[in-house]
């Protein structure tokens, strides 16, 4: 059965005089080449110049604060239970009293640790979260020579207090889920 | 006055030098450029504006490497090799005649090192010899990929050296001279050899690319047969050296290729400009530089358009036709003399 119309029969025959010459095909393969030096380069460089993500892109977590700038988390675990990598550990705290402006809930991860070099970043965690507390954002995890580093404990995940400290989670925040 | 003159010698010596390791320097960074961008890519962009400063990092990475001599290499050739190399690329460069002739005081210099009469053959004894470089580094490494690749050098540049001199010696039968200035000379205007060797041209060209060890011939150094060929075991400037001479030998290649065969300094219409005798120098020079470049653009155009030979493909190339080539060139150019000057009798 035939499937395509590339495929060639292989024929045995003499090379002609300006085959054997060689030199028509060296230059035809010159021409070829030097029509790739004026073609325009499909590079992109990177630090300048950044690729357009999609508004769904998902990179490195954030653990979101209220507006009041407590954490939402409540280390249920659920995210962790999600995880297919199971990059995710966490201890569960109970929240003290005069720590309410910290944590939202009486509950709360006194350690939450992701480790990035396990994370597929498929982000079922966050559609697990019933607490809109995580979110996969934009962001890009940084390289590192060192194992030990790509664990994220709450240091580098959870977003600052101040306004210009939070982190946007565009189009995936919010809206789509109440609580 | 006397001193004048050797000043001005001095002066040329030390220019021809400078510019043969900066124009090489910058070979290794264009080298690079012409790849990337005949593949779709930008090529080194890193250092300084569009990575021009790239030869220099090159350059301070090889020196800050690791210097290593194999303990079962012989010592001594082992360094003398890339002294060999570097010593013939850089010797050849004084018989190339960079331009006319410059006036100081009514007196004129010629733009040239020295012109001895029997210049081709200088620049092609220098140049033999530099194979010397290649077999002693690749013998005294102590290396079978080492040895290989020096041997295949070797082979490959003395088998080529024949075509390359047959196809001189049909150009020398129609100049008369041996002094690379009065070949240049003759080609004033727009006469240039390739006009009137258009055959010898071709097989002085593609044994040029034999002779640099450069693509598709670049069987000594093959990397993905013999690792690195010839300078598997060198490290630190010591290969520096070596690919450094490979890209001396090429602008050296391409400024005897355009002073032989495309008119040197010379360009057409050049009695037709109006200018100081100086003037008109100085612009023939920077012509034959423009040619210079091109014929190095030329050496990386196929380097990155060719496949490398197999090695008896090589051979074959060379020795059943390239020879027989060369030699019917000589025949026809000397009948075709005879033929012209009426000394032709059947």
């Amino acid at each position: 059965m035939q499937l395509t119309n590339r495929s060639k029969v292989v024929v045995q025959k003499e090379m002609t005089m300006a085959e054997q010459i060689y030199l028509p095909a060296i230059f035809k393969g010159m021409m070829i080449t030097i029509s790739h030096f004026f073609k325009k380069k499909p590079t992109i460089n990177y630090p300048e110049v950044k690729r357009p993500i999609a508004p769904v892109y998902r990179g490195q977590h954030v653990l979101k604060r209220d507006e009041q700038g407590r954490e939402n988390c409540t280390a249920c675990g659920l995210c962790a239970v999600a995880c297919p990598a199971e990059a995710i550990t966490m201890t569960a705290a109970e929240r003290k009293r005069g720590e309410e402006s910290l944590y939202r809930e009486e509950k709360y991860a006194s350690v939450y640790e992701i480790n990035m070099l396990r994370c597929i970043f498929c982000g079922l965690c966050e559609e697990a979260c019933p607490k809109e507390a995580i979110f996969l954002t934009d962001r890009i995890v940084k390289v590192g020579t060192e194992r030990d580093t790509f664990i994220y404990g709450k240091d580098k995940l959870v977003e600052g207090i101040a306004a210009d400290q939070r982190i946007d989670v565009g189009k995936r925040g919010g809206a789509h889920r109440k609580f | 006055m006397e001193l004048f003159d050797l000043l001005i010698k001095l002066a040329l010596v030390v220019a021809v030098f400078t510019i043969a390791l900066v124009i090489a320097m910058y070979s290794t960074y264009a080298e690079r450029k012409v790849a990337a961008f005949l593949q779709d890519r930008l090529g080194p962009n890193r250092a300084g504006p569009y990575g021009i400063l790239q030869p220099l990092a090159d350059g301070g990475k090889m020196f800050m490497k690791e210097e290593i001599i194999p303990s079962k290499a012989d010592t001594f050739l082992f360094i003398l090799g890339p002294c060999i190399a570097m010593m013939t690329a850089c010797m050849t460069g004084v018989v190339i005649p960079w331009g006319n002739t410059l006036i100081i005081d009514g007196k004129a210099y010629i733009m040239q090192v020295t012109d001895i009469n029997v210049g081709i053959l200088f620049a092609f004894a220098v140049v033999s010899i530099g194979v010397y470089g290649i077999m002693i580094g690749g013998w005294a490494s102590n290396n079978k990929y080492s040895l290989l690749g020096a041997i295949r050098a070797s082979s490959q540049m003395i088998s080529y050296e024949l075509a390359m001199g047959f196809s001189i010696i049909a150009l020398i039968m129609t100049t008369g001279s041996l002094s690379l200035r009065d070949i240049v000379e003759q080609q004033s205007g727009f006469h240039w050899n390739f006009l009137y060797q258009p055959l010898g041209c071709l097989l002085f060209i593609i044994c040029a690319f034999a002779e640099t060890n450069r693509a598709p011939f670049d069987l000594p150094e093959c990397e993905t047969e013999l690792v690195g060929g010839y300078h598997t075991e060198y490290s630190s400037m010591k290969l520096g050296f070596y690919l450094f001479a490979e890209y001396i030998n090429m602008f050296i290649s391409a400024a005897i290729i355009s002073a032989l065969f495309f008119g040197g300094y010379n360009f057409p219409f050049l009695d037709k400009i109006d200018a100081p005798h100086n003037v008109i120098t100085l612009i023939g020079t920077a012509i034959f530089f423009a040619k210079i470049i091109f014929f190095i653009f030329f050496f990386m155009w196929v380097r990155w358009t060719l496949p490398r030979f197999r090695y008896d493909q090589l051979m074959h190339l060379g020795w059943y036709v390239l020879l027989p080539i060369s030699i019917l060139n000589v025949l026809v150019t000397g009948a075709v003399t005879l033929f012209r000057n009426g000394q032709f009798h059947f």
